[in-house]
């Protein structure tokens, strides 16, 4: 579950789980989270869990609420995000990520379709489909317990040294590309294609279309991706290049 | 008429870097001008049995349906046959699959999204339920012609977040509707008009999950002149990028217009209406 640490200057005063469906924050008594203190609205704010998303709002404050010094009327808390609230600051720990649960995190579920059925035309709420019962429907993992935070987006393995082309041959002889992108396709499409891909761990180059393979150092490439390697030269749509690695 | 002439299709499915087991089922009919894509769900190997019920059902069922007819024919109610056969054979595997997963326990509680596409008179009708996807690419311009039943898209709908924000959602996973959870369940079905170059994209969550949609449109336009290997490396990048889930794709490029062939009694019949 996510939490907000409460604390003052230096001082931690407070662990907050976000256990319900919103979690207000003000001076007043009623509110989850009182702060008594005159810099801080009655009702000052509210954060809203959805399963394993927590959005912050502003409920009109006199001072504002703040999310790392920006002024929010409505976010989307991260994982360490800091609210202020005058001299006070909530910090939000999101749910650990549990690499350790294996296969099952992350797989598909279904909320109960009478939750889901609401009308199209229904206007946006704070807190929309926020009243859906969600029903685990793996065998593996009964109700809402072992649904796990995903791991955090994708996160690309660390590029590999940046790799480069120089032309050998042909009227741009001695031109220089590098390649930065994912994909990048050589020759003149209708006759001879071929694309280097950029992958976490190198750079390959496959055929993609015409009758002539691209040959590499003198082979020619047959229908697998070929590594690429530093200095190597590729023969392509009667063009010499060679391929380096950039530090 | 035989669509392999003018449809070349492409199938590709991967378990990925992290399960062991493959829950996604694809299947692609291309005499008839059909594909199918599905992405299971349940514990155990349910979720592959009911991507797989409802792949090969919808398969062959539909196989079945446009030999007798073909799908561009108009039924009494006005809708082509193509939308008339999805919405009744989505709705048998629905009851199929809900079937199983009732009276057998070790199915208990098994579901699938599922998307189809059937290709007929220079259109493809499309059906889908869960949060499986059809992207086109048009030219330079790329879009996801589903909308997922999910509850994000439910919430980007609403306002409470944007689609940017929902990249970094934790509730990716959960889905509004779905194959063999209720009784019965309600497909999504429109048409859309084809044009020749178009190249269509089924795909799993595995897929749009792991790989950003600009990255996606650009390996489609890049490798266009070989789907086989654009699909090789849709799924590669899904697993370069963590290929947490199971990735699935089809390639569905179009080499030339399809119009439905019509008698001169069709003509006539259209000249009045």
């Amino acid at each position: 579950m996510a939490k907000l640490i409460l604390s003052m200057e230096t001082t931690m005063l407070k662990e907050i789980p976000l256990s319900k469906e919103r979690t207000t924050i003000g001076r007043k008594a009623h509110n989850d989270i009182q702060i008594d203190n005159l810099a801080i609205s009655g009702e000052h704010a509210v954060v809203i869990t959805i399963l394993n998303d927590s959005f912050l709002e502003d409920l009109g404050s006199t001072n504002g609420t703040f999310v790392n010094g920006q002024p929010v009327k409505k976010h989307f808390l991260q994982n360490g995000d800091t609210i202020e609230l005058g001299k006070y600051r909530l910090k939000f720990v999101a749910e650990a990520v549990q690499q350790a649960s294996g296969t099952d995190f992350e797989k598909t579920m279904i909320l109960r379709p009478a939750a889901a059925q609401r009308p199209a035309t229904e206007p946006p709420a704070a807190e929309p489909a926020a009243a859906a019962t969600p029903v685990a429907h793996t065998t593996t993992s009964p109700g809402m317990a072992p649904l796990p935070a995903a791991p955090p987006a994708a996160a690309p393995a660390p590029q590999p040294p940046l790799g480069a082309i120089q032309l050998l041959s042909g009227g741009n002889a001695g031109k220089e590309m590098e390649l930065t992108k994912t994909l990048t396709t050589l020759g003149k499409p209708g006759v001879q294609v071929a694309v280097i891909a950029r992958r976490p761990h190198g750079y390959f180059i496959t055929h993609v279309e015409g009758a002539n393979r691209p040959v590499v150092n003198g082979k020619v490439l047959d229908a697998q991706a070929h590594q690429l390697a530093d200095h190597d030269v590729i023969e392509l749509a009667g063009v010499k290049m060679e391929f380096f690695l950039k530090n | 008429m035989d669509m392999s002439a003018v449809l070349e299709i492409v199938t590709l499915s991967d378990p990925g870097m992290v399960r062991s087991n493959n829950e996604d089922a694809v299947m692609a009919n291309p005499v008839r001008g059909f594909a199918v894509l599905a992405d299971g769900m349940g514990g155990y190997n349910a979720g592959e049995v009911a991507s797989g019920m409802a792949t090969a059902l919808l398969g062959t069922e539909l196989e079945k349906a446009f030999a007798e007819r073909e799908p561009t024919s108009i039924d009494a109610a006005g809708k082509s046959w193509a939308h008339a056969c999805l919405e009744a054979e989505m709705a048998r595997v629905n009851g199929a699959i809900y079937q199983a997963a009732q009276s057998q326990p070790q199915y208990a509680g098994m579901g699938t999204t599922l998307v189809a596409g059937v290709f007929h008179d220079n259109r493809v009708t499309v059906g889908h339920i869960g949060d499986s996807r059809l992207y086109r690419l048009r030219g330079e311009d790329f879009q996801q012609i589903t909308r997922d039943h999910s509850l994000l898209q439910e919430q980007i709908d609403s306002g409470l977040i944007t689609a940017e924000q929902a990249r970094h959602s934790q509730n990716k996973n959960l889905v509004t509707r779905a194959v063999g959870i209720d009784p019965e369940v309600l497909a999504e079905i429109h048409d859309h008009a084809v044009l020749a170059g178009d190249i269509y994209l089924f795909c799993s969550d595995g897929l749009n999950d792991m790989v950003e949609d600009e990255e996606i449109a650009m390996t489609l336009g890049m490798l266009s002149a070989n789907l086989e290997l654009c699909a090789t490396q849709l799924v590669q990048m899904a697993n370069d990028n963590g290929g947490r889930d199971n990735v699935s794709v089809i390639l569905v490029k179009v080499k030339g217009e399809y119009p439905a062939v019509r008698g001169w009694w069709a003509r006539f019949l259209a000249w009045f209406k």
